[in-house]
């Protein structure tokens, strides 16, 4: 009996995961997604064990040789091997993904929640706020928050992360108020539990899938923006293995040596190509407008 | 009535956001940063020179006094001498910006034109080689960082075709040769008003390269909106009734469903236009193009704070000023959008 009644509440779980699982596999694109996303990450955590040569060490003897058998990507003007450096990059671009998507999102998320939920002059103060991070053009606001921080990786991270959250803050702030005023919120406020377990337990979970969708597509802009900081000379400094360092490297050596700048520039849009597709899918999967 | 309200309470929620913008310019850039004057003359510098360094940007008075007197020369966009120029900041937007401006409307032009054209053509020849294309071109548009395509388009036109220059605004022989006198900061459109030719297909072969790559993640974005809506609109009746009456296929698209296809066009153009001010500063880079962009990068590289404080609030009002704009523009396009 007890098993039966188990199977009945799980079913409708199940089956929705078989759905799921259809539509993942139903869309061609989404799987060129995720195979350039998992192959990203396979190669962020055994980058030690792929790269050939150190990513930071120098050799003069073998500066600025050209793409081959010893040296895949070729090298640059202190003897680095581009390939390892490359694979090395994807490790800093892992962690930069990882870091300003939990930043960003756990900021907004608060942010957006209690606005929501509270409304009034909270909710008004608030959006206000927010509103004021979104006057910027987002780039120009990290560069300017990282500048002055002084220019190193952790605080393009938080330069990111603090231009980031305003999307989370207004997606889960319209969750929020749409979730109020269900009636089920009615009756668990009835039964007497207070507001943060209302919000914890009852609000914060309907907000989960929204935030999963946002969060993936908003990957690739992680990425690009970091690389933009990278590039600029605001974001990771040299000799750090990150690939809009990388690709500002070869800036000098374009006209002769394109390796350089080329390799790292390629594997920048590959992945930032894998997150929006995988981005893209997930949006569908999860949206319950778009599942047919 | 209610069109004049509505105008009013954007300009009055635009001027309170301003304010906090601001806020916000002030607390990253006086508050944040624990000594700047230690971090503009390195750590070795004499006493008397930091000394005399922070009483020249005032920096050695009382935050609150220093906070009132940043608001009150920002609204009269006074903000200060750059370190680097020795100039007022607001001079030097004057003369940095239009060439920032100019590269963004030649950006968005060609971005619109090319858009829409391949929308329309993957629309009208859907899942053929064309729709095919248009589709992997505008994923890879916005994939691909702005920096690294404005390199490889350098690389190609300029170190191995040789077609195109590969950085800077102008050519000097050109210059020497047919010298330009500065009306609008606009080269192309100064070379027009004075009727240098030479200078005019000067400056248009320099801004070609970065205007492209400016506005491609715009070309993408419109032509995935150009073949959506287009494809809505080619469903509608009055297009089969324009077809049955036996009007030429060429005539049905342009003239009967082009223009309805359009409206969601206008409102992500609009939108695009943040993108392109943040472009514009790596393009700018790329490009060594003497634009607003380059120069609030400079002064965040060589930590000039009046430039940058006054270049990133200027910024900011532009965009606030076209977000503004493109709301209007909506209101009066879809009343609906009043309420």
């Amino acid at each position: 009996m007890k098993s039966f009644e188990k199977t009945q509440t799980l079913k409708p779980y199940l089956d929705d995961l078989k759905h799921t699982l259809y539509l993942w596999r139903k869309s061609h694109l989404t799987m060129v997604g995720s195979v350039i996303i998992g192959l990203f990450l396979l190669v962020a955590i055994f980058a030690p064990l792929i790269a050939p040569y150190s990513p930071i060490e120098q050799d003069l003897s073998k500066r600025l040789i050209g793409p081959g058998s010893q040296h895949f990507f070729g090298t640059d003007h202190l003897g680095r091997d581009i390939f390892s450096r490359v694979i090395h990059g994807s490790r800093t671009a892992l962690w930069i993904i990882f870091l300003v998507s939990v930043i960003s999102t756990a900021i907004g998320t608060i942010v957006g929640v209690v606005s929501g939920f509270f409304g009034g002059v909270i909710d008004e103060i608030l959006m206000r706020i927010t509103d004021m991070f979104l006057a910027f053009p987002s780039l120009v606001l990290a560069m300017f928050i990282a500048a002055m921080l002084g220019p190193n990786l952790t605080n393009a991270i938080i330069a990111i992360s603090l231009v980031g959250w305003t999307v989370y803050a207004r997606l889960v702030r319209a969750e929020a108020i749409k979730i109020k005023s269900m009636p089920y919120i009615e009756a668990i406020r009835s039964v007497g539990a207070s507001r943060l377990r209302i919000i914890v337990l009852h609000v914060l979970p309907m907000c989960v899938s929204p935030i999963l969708v946002q969060m993936t597509l908003r990957m690739g802009t992680i990425i690009l923006t970091a690389a933009s900081l990278g590039f600029l000379g605001l974001g990771a400094q040299p000799p750090a293995p990150e690939w809009g360092v990388l690709v500002s490297d070869g800036r000098g050596y374009l006209m002769n040596q394109w390796w350089i700048s080329t390799f790292p520039g390629i594997a920048i849009a590959f992945v930032v190509l894998g997150f929006n597709l995988l981005g893209d899918g997930v949006r569908d999967m999860l949206d319950p407008r778009l599942r047919r | 009535m209610n069109f004049v309200s509505f105008i009013l309470r954007r300009i009055i929620l635009m001027i309170i956001v301003l304010v906090g913008v601001g806020c916000i310019v002030f607390v990253v850039s006086r508050v944040i940063p624990a000594d700047p004057v230690g971090a503009i003359l390195g750590g070795n510098a004499p006493v008397e020179v930091v000394d005399r360094m922070r009483a020249q940007l005032g920096y050695d008075r009382p935050i609150a006094v220093q906070f009132i007197d940043f608001i009150q020369g920002a609204i009269r966009l006074d903000f200060g001498v750059s370190l680097r120029t020795n100039r007022p900041v607001m001079t030097d937007i004057m003369e940095y910006f239009p060439v920032t401006m100019e590269l963004a409307i030649v950006a968005i032009f060609i971005s619109i034109l090319t858009g829409v054209v391949l929308g329309v053509l993957s629309a009208v020849y859907r899942n053929r080689w064309i729709d095919q294309f248009s589709r992997i071109f505008s994923i890879f548009g916005v994939s691909m960082p702005v920096f690294w395509t404005g390199l490889m388009l350098i690389l190609v036109f300029y170190g191995i075709l040789g077609w195109l220059p590969g950085a800077g605004q102008y050519d000097w022989m050109i210059e020497l040769d047919n010298p330009l006198t500065s009306i609008t900061g606009m080269r192309l459109l100064d070379s027009l008003l004075q009727g240098n030719w030479h200078a005019f297909w000067d400056a248009f072969r320099h801004i070609i390269l970065p205007a492209i790559v400016l506005g491609l993640t715009a070309t993408a974005i419109i032509a995935r909106i150009t073949r959506a809506s287009m494809l809505d609109v080619l469903k509608q009746d009055y297009i089969r009734t324009a077809k049955a009456k036996g009007l030429k296929k060429r005539i049905v698209i342009l003239r009967h469903a082009l223009r309805n296809s359009l409206i969601p066009t206008v409102t992500v153009i609009g939108l695009t236009f943040g993108s392109l001010l943040e472009g514009a500063v790596l393009t700018e880079t790329v490009f060594s193009r003497q634009g607003l962009g380059r120069y609030i990068t400079n002064g965040l590289l060589g930590l000039d704070y009046p430039a940058v404080t006054g270049g990133t609030l200027y910024i900011a009002l532009i965009y606030c000023l076209a977000n503004l704009i493109v709301d209007i523009v909506y209101a009066i396009l879809d009343p609906r959008m009043r309420s």
